[in-house]
């Protein structure tokens, strides 16, 4: 159970972010002290594990950076649901195990920020108790469900052993 | 609901009756390439903790980028490749003496109808020519393959590209596409499948398909392809590395977005600096003066292309003020270009025929550019900095475009010496 954080269309890589700390290395929790900070400053300080983002088209376009999906999870984020994902973005969430979900304009339009939800990856549903509905969602097919599950596709690969 | 042909063969490769856009399949892909970036991925693969790649008849590794190595950095690359080659047994190994590896990927027989191909490369939509599902993935994705074998994507929407009309004289695939780029833009079909279609397209080379698709990747598509036919199955016939299937799109398949295009009316086309969309007609570049004409690259160093720049070089001298470097796609293109004498009359016109590879392309090595400099390339990306220097400037254009070019000193029209 966590809270909707709310946001709109194109939101790039560069806010999630920003490009002067990408080439710097940094502890899960410092990465996550950055995130979204020129968007929402208030997102890093009152973010709380199990919250999710909710969110317009193209989310995460621009650059390839892989900190723009782990700082958000690092923050604590469970999912990201948006009307669309920039490619790279999709892929590169999937990989590192953070669910991305895409709904379409009318469901996305239902939440609000702060609106209590319940994300249930398995079963493909989401449960805003706020408002008391439910939106479904076709469930990740059995090896993106098997990355997500392990946390990431190099955790995955980690848990299926060494093989000779 | 009937599928594009893109869909088909995810569906196929799935082992499933059908596949619907924005829906997630995993599959084995057919090939998995890489080229000198295997020094990188093989780095990642052994942080994975995994010992031996799942299939080693499947990956494919050529070395084209930086051949011959320009530094010791780049020689201990291939090196540490080399050694992982034979290390894991990897049998579909090319080394620096044999291409460009979408060119060689054609060659050698991997470019299969029905195929699912995956690189490390952007331009690793080429193969879609032969009707394959080919696409560039990262290089961690590379290596997690290496790792399970396994790769999840999302089925793309697909757009078709509809192209009817008989090229007029002077204007080639080249043109075309880089038509087709400046209407749809470089961010116009991002994430999507591009079918390319008509008579047109049925009425070309394998080598101008193969323009086509290489530069699907300048307007973001995931793929480019075209439905494979007589040509392609004679094309493969002696080559082929695999069993094949060809696949069809069904008529009443979902197109997210058609295009179409009159190929009769087109002109020689350049995209001016700094991005592949900037597209004019010839008339708008001809008093650009150039300093070096790069004739070469996976998307047009191949036979015919060298041959139509002898055609209009034969008997001439190049302008005393432009360097020409000419860079067959491979060492097959380099023997056949010269038992058919191409390549002596490239020479005797003063062109430098250089080594196969990407040569000066991605700016790395052999033939970079010097500040305020302007070159005419026949290659797919006319990038700020991307033929090594950013003070420079890139013209993107048609081979027979890059021989008038050297003739004259300036952007020149072909049809005027053709
Ligand atoms: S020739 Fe240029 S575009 Fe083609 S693979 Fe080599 S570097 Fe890339």
């Amino acid at each position: 159970m966590g809270k909707v954080w709310k946001y709109g269309n194109d939101v790039n890589t560069d806010v999630i972010f920003p490009g002067k700390y990408t080439y710097k290395i940094m502890s899960d929790e410092e990465m996550a002290s950055h995130a979204l900070e020129d968007l929402d400053p208030n997102f890093a300080k009152n973010v709380k594990e199990g919250d999710v983002i909710v969110a317009g088209t193209n989310w995460g376009y621009g650059s390839s950076r892989e900190q723009a999906v782990k700082c958000l999870k690092a923050a604590g984020i469970k999912a990201i649901i948006a009307e669309s994902f920039a490619r790279i973005y999709y892929r590169n969430c999937i990989n590192l195990g953070l669910p991305a979900i895409t709904l379409k304009k009318e469901d996305i339009d239902k939440f609000d920020a702060g609106d209590e939800v319940e994300v249930d990856i398995e079963n493909g549903v989401i449960t805003n108790k706020t408002k008391g509905f439910e939106v479904r969602f076709p469930p990740f097919e059995g090896y993106v469900m098997d990355i997500i599950k392990a946390g990431g596709i190099i955790e995955y690969i980690k848990n299926q052993g060494n093989r000779e | 609901m009937g599928m594009t042909l893109t869909e088909k063969i995810l569906a196929n490769k799935a082992g499933k009756k059908e596949v619907a856009p924005g829906e997630i399949v995993t599959v084995e892909p057919t090939w998995v390439m890489s080229h000198d970036n295997s020094a990188a991925i093989l780095l990642k693969f052994k942080k994975t903790g995994v010992k031996k790649v799942w299939d080693p008849e499947k990956v494919v590794i050529i070395l084209d980028h930086t051949v011959p190595p320009p530094t010791a950095e780049y020689a201990n690359n291939h090196r540490s490749i080399r050694n992982f080659v034979k290390e894991q047994g990897i049998v579909n190994f090319w080394d620096m003496n044999t291409g460009i590896c979408h060119q060689v990927m054609a060659e050698k027989g991997y470019d299969l109808p029905g195929a699912v191909i995956v690189g490390a490369d952007s331009h690793t939509t080429t193969p879609g020519a032969f009707g394959a599902f080919a696409a560039g993935i990262g290089r961690s994705e590379v290596a997690a393959i290496w790792a399970t074998g396994k790769i999840w994507l999302r089925v793309p929407e697909s757009y078709e590209i509809i192209v009817n009309g008989k090229l007029p004289k002077g204007v080639f695939a080249k043109d075309l596409a880089l038509h087709i780029i400046g209407d749809v833009t470089a961010g116009g079909a991002v994430y999507k499948a591009v079918e390319f279609k008509g008579e047109t397209i049925r009425d070309m080379t394998i080598a101008s398909r193969m323009v086509l698709t290489n530069m699907s990747a300048e307007m973001g598509a995931k793929n480019g392809i075209i439905e494979a036919d007589k040509k392609t199955e004679e094309y493969i016939k002696e080559r082929k590395k695999a069993p094949y299937k060809v696949f069809h799109p069904d008529e009443d398949a979902n197109y997210e977005r058609r295009y179409e295009y009159d190929a009769s009316d087109l002109v020689p086309k350049i995209a001016f600096p700094h991005t592949v969309d900037n597209v004019h007609d010839i008339d708008k570049a001809e008093d650009i003066e150039i300093n070096q004409v790069f004739l070469g690259t996976c998307t047009n160093g191949r036979v015919e292309d060298l041959e139509i720049a002898a055609r209009i070089l034969k008997g001439k001298r190049i302008h005393p003020d432009v360097r020409m470097l000419v860079f067959p796609a491979s060492w097959e293109v380099w023997r056949e270009a010269d038992e058919k004498g191409i390549l002596r009359t490239l020479a005797d016109a003063g062109a430098m025929v250089m080594n196969p590879g990407c040569g000066p392309c991605l700016g790395a090595h052999e033939g970079v550019l010097a500040d305020g400099e302007k070159c005419l390339s026949t290659a797919n990306r006319n990038f700020k900095g991307r033929m090594g220097n950013p003070n420079a400037e890139i013209y993107l254009g048609s081979p027979a475009t890059a021989a008038a070019t050297a003739l004259k000193g300036r952007i020149a029209d072909p049809r005027e010496v053709l």
